[in-house]
């Protein structure tokens, strides 16, 4: 079975400084070069290790070189490592054909972290990307990736819910590959199976809690 | 991972601009290669730095750009091909030696590669580095896609060998910064020797003749450059023969404008012609494709510069020969800020008179919506564990014990961010690289004026060695009344941890002569004290006891390494827990003291318990908040 997917393919991999989405975004980007694309990695961000929102832009494209800035409205996925960072993306990117899959671990802004705005419940997330998306999946990454030992595998985690959910053109075999020639052993074997368990997680069939039916 | 340094012709890899720059100066040969850290430039030498050793080449973060382009300057004097790259404020640093060098010329192929900040992303300004090639009449490039940042760097050289001059290229974040395919070329075998010809007439512009006639030779050297420009394969056009609008672009405007003419749908009508040598421009080829239309539309970064050079060009073009002009003095594209794919989109659909919506009518009102409702600003606040937190914390607290309106004047680096909330709103002046220092020792000058409020300068390890010892000096001879605090956190944090001369390695891992800050003050006649930034109740009594001495400078090195390059090497410091016993939460009367005052991104309300909480995927273990919380309850193990 062959796909024709959409070109250029947009994806944007969001979070906040310090999440990891900017390796995530060039080990996906250098896997889909090694297939024959061409592909560019844009980002917009406040500061990288500082807090501040970050997005990449991937886009890629058998065709041509793309721009490093998604227009408006043209994003396919939305990767999010944070939700609230998911629905900024979203915003400005999304359209009503926009994919999202999100890490559900809210990440506090300072002026939420001390009293000054209040951070949105997560139905009220679920509720706003549910309204601007096609199709929207959620995953506790952060949960996964602290049961590995540290919340700093969550990028790993998501890599996998993106190329398990078959989002965008990239086997996961491919992607374990160039994981494998650019992680040194001894971090390896750990982003391997946070990659594989984000797999399984976006795989899972839906658990449909039977008191709330 | 991307690999420079791998000689694998023809293959392709994912390169950030700033590594393809880095690949085609490799690919020229380069053998000496200076910068000072500075984004979105600082890869550029980053990358070759890793690669030195290998390559055997030379490549150095150097104190300042005037001293890193002198270095790159005499490699080439002694025939070797060198570059230097900076940051469009670091262009202002070196300006004054570049401002000579043009006149006196280079020997071997010399090429220096600023990156501008459109939107000033990491920087304090967004000045357009270009104008600069036009007053002082030298070769300007701008790569408009990561191949050509690769080829165009790897023609420079030879461009200024040609010249016997220097070659300027302009790169803006959104080259610099992004990735895309490059195919490599091949590495050339190393086989220069260094050495400086004696016999050759000296590299200077007085003596053997006048400034004058010197300058007479770059304007002869420019007519040289615009033909060679002529055919240069970085110019091209697309589109139909003529077209009803010419878009004139360079640099990142190209892949925009591209996007633009096929989403709305206008390759039959509109062509681009995407110009890689903007200084000077190559008239002929260029008038040959303005005679074609009547609309221009010029889409560049930043000011109007390839804009008001075109508009200039068109004067001579035919007479009587009605052209419009559409840009950023028609208001079409900003004059300021970034531009972006739909500034460039909505440019052209005004110009061609179609409709462009991004988004459907229902859906962006939804968007405007759950903007207003649920998307909040993220701002910039030091990390958790981040010393320059603590230090702030007690200049803050000194100051309101000292009680005579003390304030602090700010310097360039991640302390600038003591300007918002994160740093408790201290400091009151940020400029350029050392400024802070100069600022402050004028201002404790000025006790004959009744002047009588304290006043403290702060300013990195890094900035301190880029520019602030002749300030410092300034205040030593002149005894003038401030406090100098040294925020030495042992690299230069802000754009990737650099070293510099104060750290006892080397731009390639080599171990290197450090300077020590306190010693050269003490060198210098000034009182000099030590503090750990982490000792928050010391360092704040170390201040009150610095702020007391009156009617000269001071220094206070507040020493702590930066949380971020400890944590590449070492387990955290301590297990911070807070004690729900000790929290009393509410109840306290401290209104989350910890949280809305010290604010450690590690420190967080519990909504359930209602009490304060470590959270454990953010604390960095430094353990300095055990000192903030009035009831103890805040403990490290």
């Amino acid at each position: 079975m062959r796909q024709e997917w959409k070109d250029p393919l947009n994806l944007i991999i969001t979070g906040v400084g310090g999440q990891g989405n900017i390796l995530i975004s060039r080990l996906i980007g250098e896997a889909m070069l090694e297939d024959g694309y061409w592909v560019t990695i844009g980002e917009t961000y406040g500061a990288s290790q500082r807090g501040g929102s970050v997005a990449s832009h991937v886009r890629v494209s058998k065709n041509t070189q793309q721009g490093p800035l998604t227009p408006e409205g043209q994003a396919d996925v939305i990767l999010g490592l944070e939700p609230v960072e998911s629905l900024r993306m979203l915003v400005t990117y999304g359209n009503s054909k926009t994919h999202v899959i999100t890490n559900i671990r809210p990440i506090h802004p300072m002026a939420v972290a001390i009293g000054e705005a209040e951070y949105p419940s997560l139905e009220m997330i679920k509720q706003g990307i549910g309204e601007l998306s096609h199709q929207a999946l959620y995953l506790d990454a952060s949960e996964i990736a602290i049961g590995l030992g540290s919340p700093l595998l969550a990028n790993m985690v998501m890599a996998g819910a993106l190329i398990g959910s078959g989002l965008i053109p990239l086997e996961g075999e491919r992607f374990e590959h160039h994981l494998q020639t650019s992680f040194h052993k001894d971090k390896l074997a750990l982003n391997l199976r946070a990659f594989r368990m984000g797999i399984n997680e976006i795989r899972k069939p839906v658990e449909v809690d039977p008191k709330k039916v | 991972m991307s690999d420079i340094a791998v000689n694998a012709p023809k293959t392709s890899q994912l390169l950030m601009g700033n590594e393809a720059i880095a690949r085609g100066a490799l690919e020229a040969g380069v053998g000496v290669a200076t910068a000072y850290p500075g984004n979105p430039s600082s890869e550029i030498i980053g990358t070759l730095a890793q690669v030195a050793k290998e390559l055997e080449i030379c490549v150095e973060w150097s104190i300042n750009e005037k001293v890193a382009l002198e270095v790159a300057a005499a490699a080439s004097f002694a025939n070797i091909r060198a570059l230097s790259a900076m940051k469009q404020n670091g262009l202002n640093v070196a300006l004054d030696f570049l401002a000579n060098l043009n006149l006196t010329g280079v020997s071997r192929g010399l090429v220096l590669v600023v990156c501008d900040d459109p939107g000033g992303i990491s920087s304090t300004n967004e000045q357009d580095s270009r104008h600069v090639a036009k007053v002082l009449d030298l070769p300007l490039l701008e790569p408009a896609t990561f191949q050509e940042a690769k080829d165009m760097t790897k023609w420079a050289f030879e461009l200024s060998e040609e010249i016997a001059n220097i070659c300027l290229i302009r790169s803006v974040t959104r080259i610099s910064h992004a990735r895309g395919n490059v195919v490599l070329g091949e590495l050339p075998l190393r086989e220069n020797h260094a050495r400086f010809d004696t016999s050759r007439k000296p590299y200077a512009s007085i003596a053997t003749a006048t400034p004058p006639a010197f300058h007479q030779r770059l304007h002869r050297d420019l007519s040289r450059i615009r033909e060679i420009y002529e055919e240069s394969p970085f110019n091209w056009y697309v589109g139909p023969q003529d077209p009803e609008l010419l878009i004139i672009t360079c640099g990142s405007g190209w892949l925009y404008s591209k996007e633009a003419v096929e989403i709305l749908s206008r390759q039959e009508s509109v062509g681009i012609l995407k110009i890689g040598t903007t200084w000077p421009l190559p008239k002929a080829f260029i008038s040959r494709h303005m005679l074609r239309t009547k609309k221009i539309l010029v889409i560049e970064e930043i000011d109007a510069f390839l804009e008001t050079n075109l508009k200039e060009l068109s004067v001579d073009l035919a007479p009587g020969r009605s052209l419009t002009f559409y840009g950023k003095a028609s208001g079409h594209l900003n004059p300021f800020g970034e531009i972006n794919p739909d500034i460039v989109i909505h440019a052209i659909a005004d110009i061609v008179k179609v409709n462009y919506v991004s988004k459907e009518v229902d859906y962006q009102k939804k968007c405007q919506r759950m903007i207003e409702e649920n998307i909040f600003r993220r701002e910039l606040q030091f990390c958790a564990g981040c010393p320059h937190r603590t230090t702030f914390w007690a200049i803050k607290d000194a100051l309101k014990m000292d009680g005579r309106d003390g304030f602090v004047v700010g310097d360039i680096g991640c302390y600038s961010m003591a300007l918002g909330s994160t740093g408790f709103s201290q400091i009151r002046t940020v400029h350029a690289m050392g400024s802070g220092i100069g600022i402050a020792s004028g201002l404790g000058k000025l006790n004959s004026f009744g002047f009588d409020q304290p006043v403290l300068a702060v300013c990195g390890d890094s900035t301190f060695f880029h520019a602030a010892i002749p300030a410092l000096i300034d205040a030593i001879h002149s005894q003038s009344d401030f406090l100098l605090v040294v925020l030495d956190n042992a690299g230069t944090a802000m754009t990737g941890f650099q070293p510099h001369p104060g750290i006892d390695m080397s731009a390639t891992g080599d171990a290197s002569l450090p300077i020590d800050i306190e010693k050269l003050c003490h060198a210098l006649g000034v009182a000099v004290v030590v503090t750990d930034a982490y000792d928050i109740k010391g360092t704040t009594q170390k201040f009150m006891d610095l702020l007391r001495i009156e009617g000269k400078p001071r220094v206070l090195i507040s020493r702590r390494e930066c949380n971020l390059i400890r944590a590449r090497r070492e387990k955290p410091l301590y297990k911070v827990q807070v004690n729900p016993e000790k929290c009393i939460g509410e109840a306290c009367g401290c209104e989350k003291f910890c949280i809305r005052v010290f604010k450690c991104p590690g420190l967080i309300w519990d909504k359930n318990t209602k009490k304060a909480k470590i959270d454990e995927a953010v604390c960095s273990g430094c353990g300095v908040c055990v000192e903030i919380c009035s009831q103890e309850a805040i403990v490290r193990e």
